[in-house]
């Protein structure tokens, strides 16, 4: 049976067969709406009943794939099974383990920092997601590129960006990966390739299309060996937004290298995916580009990995893009203003057992990747890496006057020219910010 | 959106002709890297039979665009004889000598590609460059505009063209949002050496929708330049130029200014972004303008001689940053002031002149400004109103004289 598991994992992402109905008998498994919304009879009746009015959409034959679920339960089963048969190895599991503690931690942080009066403004929490931003990114080179939207914080710090430029950046201050420019929503890093971090839905999107373009351009007109993929992050909210179409329409006409990644958390602030989209199964429209679409639990980050691996290693081969959706919750509201009185406690609670953490945690030490004591260690390692951040953030000088000016323009003669025949630029009092502008 | 594709060599037919097109073009001190020289290039609008390749297409074409008096006062220096062609095929040569000279140089926009352009301004250019850089796009203004931002951040330099510039009201997320903003939001992390170009402007009855000028939306989103051509010189050397800023720019081109011809040199010119042209000096009035405007005014500059008066007309080419040191000295010395444009009244090109010369050179003026813009109103279909909603030479010509008084 040790092979089972494998067998399990549908291969899904073979796109030619993605126009004909009839290849969607045998090797596929269509989801059902329950399911995909990770209900159990215990959930709240006002979803369930939302569940069974949309059960007859899901009945249409569609062309798509998923990724079963059962992979990490098979697992489960058997505590002898040799580790040459696991989907990881230690270092990866501790990896993996660590990211997400990373990512949980430093938010929790950042909701005592925002209350204490540290950071302001709008700040969206990821808790509860962190296994799609692991399972994900950790697969990911330097060079690839990473897209997100407003909750950016743990896309950032699992690409490789410091937690302590990520404090910084919260906290305003001058040492901040964008000099304290950009806050919450706006992270960048040139060196770990993270292309933002926007306030707008959709607006990243094509961004991330613009960023896969280049790697195209520079595999067809540079005749470089670049194969170098885009991930772009998002939510279901906005996968009803037009930006979403657009780009993968031009994503899968010219086979950019990207995934299209949906963290579906069933919110957009208070808005449920189900009132608000006349099919709420995403990985469906997909295919309707040209392009596979698969969903995939997202409170598993073993699952999402091996999902990952494929969309990834397709666009890295020249295939194309994917689209994936990854079913998720986020633990916390929408972001830290949010009261988050809509969503029912039952749905909360019944998510909180699905924590990402708490799986991969049990999934080590069922399978003797590793001792509690190693994964205490981590936790300690990580508690401590926050609190320096944390510090290191709280003694960096804010921006002083003469950073106002600076980076508006690239070249800064677009300032233009003075009444005294001199660029703006180079005027002394520029630098200081008191030049008039 | 379908484009109305006015390649006609009647949209030029209308077009009033321009008294001169000598000009100076001088240096000052700036961190520019134009050539030293300096030398005074005349535009003939007369059709002649050259020997010069470039001009072999446009011969059958009709061109009473920009007529010359022959003017015996100017000194021709003309290092080379130079070469004719037309507005957009000016723009295309600058296009191509960039796509040249840099590799990461290249074009996005609806069918520019294998329809050459809807103003054939990038013909011929994806039979020598392929269909990657020479990109035709489906119709999604706001994703492919945020598409050239993305490549733009990663190492291209997109040149994105709205098929008409109202189009690209489409994409103002991304130019507002992504454009102009990025480099200051990632910390200067990321430029976006992008250019965005078009045609805008009122044309010949082509209904309100396109005939829309954007510069008046465009020009509060911080971090972008914009500029205007309104000659075939200008086009090209504003084309180099923005393309080579490491800035996103704006390029303002006008429906009808298309087909204008002009000899330009054959040697390398690139000029400069943020500087605006001196098109006639004079002493006894300052006349601001740019784009299609110029040649209203040059025209009303015609009369305004005949009548005895004598205009400095200086065509502002950077619509933001406006260049105050052209501007300003020319205050200084007429002390009075007429905006001219094709925007409209309201929040326009001309408001924010108005206040920014009210701002600096308040004790110059010996009147107030008078700023003539086209009219609050959606540009009408049929031809006589439409007439009404741009500024017209007679208008200038009655302006000029009241100020004047």
């Amino acid at each position: 049976m040790a092979c089972s598991a494998t067998a399990q994992i549908i291969q899904p992402l073979s796109i030619n067969s993605a126009r004909s109905v009839d290849n969607s008998g045998a090797c596929t498994k269509i989801l059902s709406p329950s399911s995909f919304l990770g209900s159990t009879p215990r959930i709240n009746k006002k979803l369930f009943a939302v569940n069974k009015s949309i059960s007859s959409l899901a009945r249409r034959p569609t062309i798509v794939f998923a990724v079963s679920s059962d992979v990490v339960k098979e697992k489960k089963l058997k505590s002898n099974s040799s580790l040459s048969n696991l989907l990881i190895t230690k270092e990866e599991g501790l990896e993996l383990y660590e990211d997400m503690y990373l990512g949980r931690a430093f938010e929790d942080m950042c909701a005592q920092m925002y209350y204490r009066g540290k950071m302001f403004g709008f700040v969206h929490l990821y808790n509860g997601q962190e296994a799609v931003s692991t399972g994900f990114i950790k697969l990911l080179k330097k060079e690839d590129c990473v897209v997100s939207t407003y909750r950016d914080h743990v896309h950032s710090l699992s690409k490789g960006v410091p937690a302590r430029e990520v404090m910084s950046e919260l906290f305003g201050k001058t040492t901040g990966c964008c000099r304290g420019q950009g806050g919450s929503m706006h992270m960048f890093s040139k060196e770990h390739n993270v292309l933002g971090g926007f306030a707008f839905i959709g607006e990243g999107i094509p961004v991330a299309t613009g960023a896969a373009f280049t790697s195209k351009y520079k595999r067809e007109v540079f005749k470089e060996d670049c194969d170098e993929v885009t991930l772009a992050f998002f939510g279901d909210g906005t996968c009803n937004n037009g930006q979403f179409f657009e780009c993968l329409n031009m994503a899968a006409l010219w086979k950019l290298p990207i995934v299209f990644v949906v963290e579906n958390n069933l919110w957009a602030i208070g808005m449920s995916h189900v009132r608000a989209t006349s099919d709420p199964q995403i990985w469906k429209k997909g295919p309707a580009f040209g392009m596979p679409g698969v969903h995939v639990d997202g409170m598993d980050v073993l699952k999402v990995r091996e999902v990952a691996k494929e969309a990834i290693g397709r666009a890295r081969r020249g295939e194309g893009p994917t689209l994936v959706e990854c079913e998720t919750y986020r633990f916390r509201g929408h972001s830290l203003a949010d009261p988050d009185e809509l969503r029912d406690p039952a749905e909360k609670a019944h998510y909180a057992t699905r924590d990402p953490i708490t799986a991969l945690k049990k999934y080590i030490a069922e399978n003797k990747l590793a001792s509690e004591a190693e994964l205490k260690a981590i936790d300690k390692k990580i508690d401590e890496l926050v609190e320096d951040a944390v510090e290191f953030a709280d003694r960096s000088p804010v921006p002083a006057r003469n950073q106002l000016l600076e980076n508006v323009f690239a070249d800064p003669r677009g300032f233009g020219i003075g009444p005294d025949g001199k660029y703006r630029c180079e005027d002394p009092k520029f630098t200081e910010g008191t030049a008039q502008v | 959106m379908a484009a109305a594709v006015t390649q006609g060599i009647g949209a030029t037919a209308a077009l009033s002709s321009a008294n001169s097109n000598k000009f100076q073009f001088t240096t000052r001190r700036s961190l520019s890297e134009r050539k030293g020289s300096s030398f005074v290039i005349r535009s003939d609008g007369n059709p002649r039979v050259d020997l010069n390749q470039h001009s072999n297409r446009t011969r059958q074409l009709v061109t009473n665009a920009v007529s010359t008096k022959p003017d015996s006062a100017s000194a021709s220096t003309v290092s080379k004889p130079g070469h004719e062609l037309l507005l957009f095929e000016a723009l295309r040569e600058g296009l191509e000598e960039e796509m040249d000279r840099d590799p990461h140089v290249c074009v996005i926009g609806e069918d520019v590609g294998h329809y050459g352009g809807s103003y054939k301004v990038t013909k011929g250019l994806a039979d020598k460059y392929g269909d990657l850089r020479v990109l035709d796009t489906p119709i999604a203004e706001n994703s492919f505009t945020g598409m050239a931002i993305g490549a733009a951040m990663t190492g291209l330099r997109p040149v994105v063209e709205g098929m008409n510039m109202g189009f690209l009201l489409l994409a103002f997320n991304q130019i507002s949002n992504n454009c102009g903003m990025l480099h200051y939001t990632s910390g200067g992390q990321f430029k976006i050496p992008v250019v965005i170009r078009g045609p805008g402007g009122v044309g010949r009855q082509l209904g309100a929708e396109h005939s829309q000028r954007l510069e008046s939306y465009f020009q509060s989103i911080p971090g972008i330049q914009m500029v205007a051509c309104s000659t075939a010189y200008n086009a090209k050397g504003l084309m180099k130029a923005a393309i080579r800023s490491e800035n996103p720019v704006i390029l303002f081109e006008h429906v009808l200014l298309y087909n204008l011809k002009e000899r330009i040199p054959d040697e390398e010119y690139v000029l400069n972004l943020e500087e605006a042209e001196m098109v006639r000096p004079g002493e006894h009035v300052t006349i601001l303008t740019y784009s299609r405007m110029r040649y209203h005014v040059m025209q009303a500059a015609k009369t305004l001689v005949n009548k005895g008066y004598d205009p400095e007309v200086i065509d502002i080419r950077s619509l933001k940053p406006f260049d105050l040191y052209t501007i300003g000295n020319s205050v200084k010395k007429t002390h009075r002031v007429i905006i001219v444009e094709e925007c409209m009244r309201t929040g326009g090109i001309g408001a924010s002149l108005t206040a920014s010369i009210n701002e600096n050179f308040h004790d110059y003026l010996d009147a107030p400004i008078v700023c003539l813009s086209s009219q609050d109103v959606p540009t009408p279909y049929a031809a006589s109103l439409e007439e009404w909603t741009v500024v017209q030479p007679a208008q200038i010509v009655a302006a000029v004289e009241q100020l004047c008084q």
